[in-house]
């Protein structure tokens, strides 16, 4: 263990010494956590989609959409919704681009609905404003696909020669609370911008950082001194373990000085303190694992170094360091949990929704197994390699 | 007592046998020199003795502890000098001695002065500050031996110390390792260079494949191969004369003359040079030079081998 610490003890003074780490580390993340953050409005206001809305149907199912869904996402501040009495109007604005969006419920839609014969709603969207059309999009399919399910229950009911219906009416008008209730639930496990941004560029950055103490086994090698540390009386393991405590060291520091860097000069809220530590140990010791994987089957600092930027830059782009996942195709956000980016934002996200500590332990555990695997990949790929003279 | 006991060392990387049973030892206070072209297995021979390489098969002890891979006791013992220059260049040479008499456990009370020690012995107590990327490669050399130094090893291998060195800081190195072997630390030298290994060494071992093929002293190396001295006179007057006076001294091997030269091939020149020189006088034949060449390390182990040092 004392072999281990002068050896981390020196490889950190040369890391510090260099500035590299300390650019890679601190510089590089908080300043594009900063540029990112001035360049995105904070909050949720990045997601104020402008919708217009013209219901010529004034029927029973657009009721709930227009009296409760709607009212709903604009309380949580995701859209502005602004009534409209005709088409062109509202075609114009949406051209225009004065409406990113636009509900149409012709009329008569909830009667087509209500007997069976599928209604017809449209949603208009201005080309530039794609994720707000989106957005406006989901909500709406979310909506319709609950009216689907009631629309087949009315059916049945139709068919089995159900003639009453008021009770039907109310069974479709009880259904869309359950839709508001689900998606203010996804809009506040997202993390705001600032603080997205933030750990974003902090975990993607995270992978650089440690790269500086697994790789420096090759350093060890090029400078010559390997030889010399093999043939010193410490315990070979003590080399391999004064790596990872470098690592180790330089990923927590950077992530914590980030964390208390942007909470401090941009608002980043990072949650519960305790929660955060356990998800950067985790993160620090997941980036540990696969950056040594890729140290191990390199034959050079240099070829490594190569190597960990694009294993860095791709699995930081998969794991939605650069964008919320939640913006992009499902099947995204479904790959994008190969990666601890994609875990670690994942866990704070649901600490900045005021959940318990206990939220953390299913993006920890997956963090660990990435550190678990990855360690014992590179042992097998490293074992007679990494310690050869 | 011996300082250094191996025996049967092998080490073969897949089909190349690189080390194929090398066994010797050094006693206290003697330098024992690995003399063999590059390739030879000098390197691997002594990686495994320092226990950084694992040996196929063989054992290597050291002031009686046992060395391998694993054992940390015995290391402590070693002190080891890589063919390469192994310093941080980003670290000044004080930082460098202190990291590695860390990791050698030197007390934190005399490591300091210990240090001021060994820059002094290296010469770069007025340097000891500066980053090393700012040394000649002559200083770079001087403080790779120094950090093998730093713990006052039992026993010193040097691998080529003087690899890619300039001539001046050669000699330095040499004095340096000269110093040593007479302050009684046994020495490991490695070296192609057999003029090295003849200043230097009170024991030789010729390698060649992986195998020793001869050791011992200089003049035991060369009495093993049957060589003898040469002795050149530049002659004043009739070379022949002196010919047809030296012909019945019993031991003269041969002797050929050219005109105003005479070269003698003997036993024992320096001992038989005096008599040759009265015999020459005696004969009214004047000497107008003498040269000495005794048989080298070279001539050696070109027999042993069939092919020179440098090939």
């Amino acid at each position: 263990m004392r072999a281990a610490l002068v050896i981390a003890a020196k490889d950190l003074s040369q890391r510090i010494r260099d500035r590299s780490a300390i650019l890679l580390g601190l510089v590089a993340p908080l300043g594009l956590a900063l540029i990112f953050s001035a360049i995105i409005p904070s909050g949720t206001e990045s997601f104020d989609v402008k919708v217009g809305l013209l219901d010529d149907d004034g029927g029973p199912i657009t009721a709930p959409f227009v009296d409760e869904v709607l009212p709903a996402v604009t309380a949580d501040g995701i859209m502005a919704v602004t009534d409209y009495g005709d088409l062109p109007a509202l075609e114009s604005d949406v051209e225009a681009g004065s409406q990113n969006a636009g509900y149409v419920f012709p009329a008569g839609f909830s009667d087509d609905i209500l007997t069976a014969q599928g209604g017809t709603v449209r949603l208009l969207g201005n080309v530039d404003s794609s994720i707000s059309t989106q957005i406006a999009q989901a909500v709406l399919e979310s909506y319709l696909s609950e009216v689907d399910a009631i629309g087949i229950a009315v059916g049945s009911a139709l068919l089995s020669g159900a003639t009453d219906v008021d009770d039907i009416t109310a069974k479709a008008a009880a259904t869309p609370a359950a839709v508001t209730l689900a998606d203010t639930e996804a809009a506040n496990r997202e993390l705001d911008i600032t603080t997205f941004f933030s750990a974003g560029m902090a975990v993607f950055f995270l992978f650089f950082t440690v790269q500086f103490g697994v790789s420096s086994l090759l350093e060890e090698r090029f400078y010559g001194t390997l030889p010399r540390l093999l043939g010193a009386p410490i315990n070979r393991w003590a080399i391999i373990g004064g790596k990872a405590l470098t690592s180790f060291v330089l990923g927590i520091v950077s992530m914590i000085v980030l964390a208390v860097g942007t909470t401090v000069l941009i608002g980043a809220e990072w949650g519960n303190p305790v929660g955060v530590l356990i998800l950067m140990i985790a993160g620090v010791m997941s980036a540990l694992g696969i950056m040594a994987v890729v140290a191990v089957i390199s034959k050079t600092p240099e070829q490594a170094a190569n190597w960990q930027a694009i294993v860095a830059v791709a699995l930081g782009l998969l794991g939605g360091t650069f964008f919320p996942l939640s913006q992009g195709p499902r099947l995204l956000a479904l790959f994008s949990k190969l990666t601890p980016h994609a875990w670690f934002l994942q866990g704070l996200g649901d600490l900045s929704a005021g959940d318990g500590l206990e939220v953390v332990i299913t993006p920890t555990l997956a963090m660990l197994a990435f550190f678990v695997v990855t360690i014992a990949l590179a042992v097998v790929f490293g074992r007679k390699r990494v310690l050869a003279p | 007592m011996n300082v250094l006991e191996c025996e049967g060392l092998v080490k073969a990387f897949d089909d190349l046998v690189a080390v194929d049973g090398v066994g010797f030892h050094i006693a206290e206070g003697e330098t024992y020199g690995l003399l063999g072209p590059n390739g030879a297995g000098k390197t691997t021979s002594i990686s495994m003795i320092a226990g950084i390489l694992e040996s196929d098969a063989g054992t290597v002890t050291v002031a009686g502890t046992e060395i391998t891979t694993r054992t940390t006791e015995g290391k402590a013992k070693i002190g080891y000098v890589p063919q390469d220059i192994a310093i941080y260049p980003d670290l000044s040479a004080r930082e460098n001695l202190r990291f590695f008499g860390k990791l050698y456990g030197l007390p934190k009370q005399s490591l300091d002065s210990r240090i001021d020690e060994v820059l002094e012995v290296i010469g770069l107590s007025d340097r000891g500050d500066d980053r090393t990327e700012e040394y000649s490669g002559g200083m770079k050399r001087r403080l790779n031996i120094g950090i093998g130094l730093l713990h006052e090893p039992t026993l010193l291998i040097l691998d080529e110390p003087t690899v890619g060195v300039d001539p001046q800081s050669r000699n330095a190195i040499l004095e340096s390792v000269e110093q040593l072997g007479r302050r009684g630390t046994a020495l490991l030298y490695t070296t192609h260079y057999m003029e090295e290994a003849e200043r230097l060494c009170d024991r030789v071992a010729i390698i060649d494949g992986g195998k020793i093929r001869a050791e011992g002293t200089r003049r035991e190396l060369v009495e093993l191969v049957g060589q003898r001295d040469t002795v050149n006179l530049g002659v004043v007057g009739s070379a022949q004369r002196l010919v047809d006076a030296l012909g019945a001294v019993e031991e003269i091997e041969s002797i050929t003359s050219t005109e105003g030269s005479v070269e003698i091939l003997v036993e024992g020149a320096s001992s038989l040079l005096p008599r040759i020189l009265d015999i020459a006088q005696q004969a009214g034949v004047g000497i107008s030079g003498v040269e000495v060449v005794e048989p080298n390390l070279e001539s050696v182990f070109l027999h042993l081998t069939g092919k020179a040092l440098r090939d």
